[in-house]
């Protein structure tokens, strides 16, 4: 099992946890030399509700595509968090957006907690990239992925005049991570 | 560097990737989750490439089109979820009977009605043998892995032109949804059987030439007139009551398939050579189980997986073969206990069958299989 590095990401519909699992699949089997697969679950609903993307990632084929013990779990609401963090494995980690997060569930991982939505309004004017900063932060905490491959997977996947805006994302998402560590 | 590029999909972009590659020019469906992205990427790809892309007003309309469509002389695609699935059903019937070839996909979701549209579910596998009344003709195929949804849609076509009957695709919303690494196919790489045409003159022509098993299907609007019924018909399609007509045409129409299952069927077998407990499974719940097999085998335990590709026609012999050689089959599926009965009736006695089932909107985990493995160690 430990051939599996499985990143949960999060939050509510609607704020591109989805997409988030889409881009970090990429950076490791496309833009890297492994194997990944994403899967979701989501609600009804098309904005709201809790929602979650996986990704486990490996060297080997992969056949269970859901998460069995997380290596690194993002939660971007409160509700997100305490439903979905039971999985993190002992000495994982998990993200918390801080000012969305208020209780925190206990266990045997690293709680990092970050104003993630916030530094993407104050930063960048757009809460819209936060996703993106997220993105930056989990590459620069696990390494399960380069910095090279997630940036060229979130590029592929922007439209050509956010192209500027998602790569200064994924530069906050780097540098704050670094001040987690 | 790969020499072939890679793309990540979900697997029912592949099922567009697939029904492309085999030539489909036309589609006809009413959207529902988990099958939506399939109406969505027809609908982008179809015209580009000269084809047609039609939202019909429901699910039998759109079946209806499809099998209208096939009858001009196009390769035809559906895609649906369980309720669209049963709704389908009396037009599945006509097709099975008037031997018009077509593809119905069903991205199987949580049932019954309305159920749980965004869960997944394996509880379609009876209905895609006996959804329409009657005794008729079936063939399912259940890919498992995204690269297999692309390949396994070929192959459904492929079955549907070959046997003049329509095939349906299964699999569940966790393969549907899910995205995999996969290659694109180069043209010629993976078969494609195109409809078998027509050599004799327009009044020589009989729809259901009774000189064949199957009869060549000509287009519409190409000269070849004929009639195309629900009712018992006759060689020139008009309807009869004469009752040889009737049972010949019955007998034939599943003679067809029975007659051709080693064509049909397709196993992919994993460490059976030497099992003494098998899994029996499709879809998302035969990565489980695979899963599951690999950390038995780690632990010692002689574990192996039969997965069928093909369900219907079942794979019957695979099984009975199977159960002489195992102390036990277990069947896990995401229903109340439908492939298990298939399981049962094809070991006849010879080995225990053991099935598991949830029907919680979650999937069969590996934890949970294994567990049943251990029970037969």
């Amino acid at each position: 099992m430990s051939s599996r590095y499985e990143i949960r990401f999060s939050g509510s519909g609607g704020q591109g946890m989805i997409l988030a699992g889409i881009i970090m699949a990429e950076a490791a089997a496309i833009y890297g030399d492994k194997n990944a697969v994403q899967s979701q679950s989501y609600g009804p609903e098309s904005r709201g509700g809790a929602s979650k993307a996986e990704v486990i990632i490996s060297s080997q084929p992969i056949d269970y595509p859901k998460a069995t013990a997380i290596d690194c779990m993002l939660a971007m609401t409160q509700e997100a968090c305490t439903k979905y963090h039971k999985d993190i494995k002992e000495g994982g980690i998990l993200l918390v957006d801080s000012d969305e997060v208020k209780e925190f569930p206990q266990g045997k991982f690293r709680l990092l907690k970050f104003p993630i939505i916030n530094t993407a309004r104050e930063e960048l004017g757009k809460t819209i990239v936060a996703n993106i900063i997220s993105l930056g932060m989990i590459a620069e905490l696990t390494g399960v992925v380069t910095h090279e491959a997630i940036e060229k997977a979130v590029l592929s996947r922007v439209p050509p005049a956010f192209l500027e805006l998602n790569k200064k994302a994924l530069q906050i998402g780097f540098e704050k991570a670094k001040t987690l560590k | 560097m790969a020499e072939k590029k890679k793309k990540l999909l979900q697997g029912n972009e592949a099922c567009v990737e697939g029904a492309l590659y085999a030539g489909c020019r036309f589609y006809a469906g009413y959207p529902i989750t988990p099958s939506t992205e399939i109406a969505e990427g027809m609908s982008v790809r179809l015209p580009k490439l000269g084809g047609k892309f039609i939202q019909m007003e429901d699910e039998i309309a759109s079946m209806a089109a499809i099998i209208g469509a096939s009858l001009a002389g196009l390769k035809t695609l559906t895609a649906t979820s369980g309720p669209g699935f049963s709704l389908k059903q009396e037009a599945i019937g006509y097709a099975c009977l008037a031997e018009i070839p077509c593809v119905v996909i069903n991205v199987m979701r949580g049932g019954p009605s309305t159920g749980y549209p965004t869960g997944p579910s394996q509880a379609d596998i009876m209905q895609a043998k006996w959804g329409t009344h009657g005794d008729h003709p079936a063939i399912s195929v259940t890919p498992a892995y995204v690269q297999e949804i692309l390949t396994e849609t070929v192959r459904a076509f492929n079955l549907a032109e070959k046997y003049r009957t329509p095939v349906v695709v299964l699999y569940d919303e966790i393969v549907g949804h899910m995205r995999e690494p996969i290659t694109m196919p180069a043209p010629g790489e993976i078969e494609v059987v195109d409809r078998a045409k027509v050599t004799c003159k327009p009044e020589e022509y009989f729809p259901y030439d009774d000189k064949y098993e199957v009869a060549p299907l000509a287009p519409f609007g190409t000269g070849y007139r004929f009639h195309v019924t629900g009712l018992n018909h006759k060689q020139d399609g008009f309807p009869t009551n004469d009752p040889k007509i009737i049972r010949e045409n019955n007998e034939r129409i599943m003679r067809k398939i029975e007659n051709h299952k080693e064509d049909i069927w397709k196993n992919e077998e994993t460490f059976l050579d030497d099992a003494e407990v098998a899994v029996f499974t499709i879809g998302s719940t035969a990565r489980s189980a695979r899963y599951a097999v690999n950390e038995a085998r780690k632990a010692g335990i002689k574990a192996g997986l039969l997965r069928p590709l093909t369900i219907w026609p079942f794979p019957d012999r695979a099984v009975a073969e199977l159960a002489k050689k195992v102390k036990a089959i277990i069947v896990p599926e995401l229903n109340l206990g439908q492939m298990v009965l298939e399981v049962e009736r094809c070991s006849r006695g010879a080995t225990k069958v053991e099935g598991i089932h949830r029907v919680d909107g979650e999937p069969i985990t590996p934890a949970q299989i294994l567990e049943v493995i251990r029970k037969y160690k």
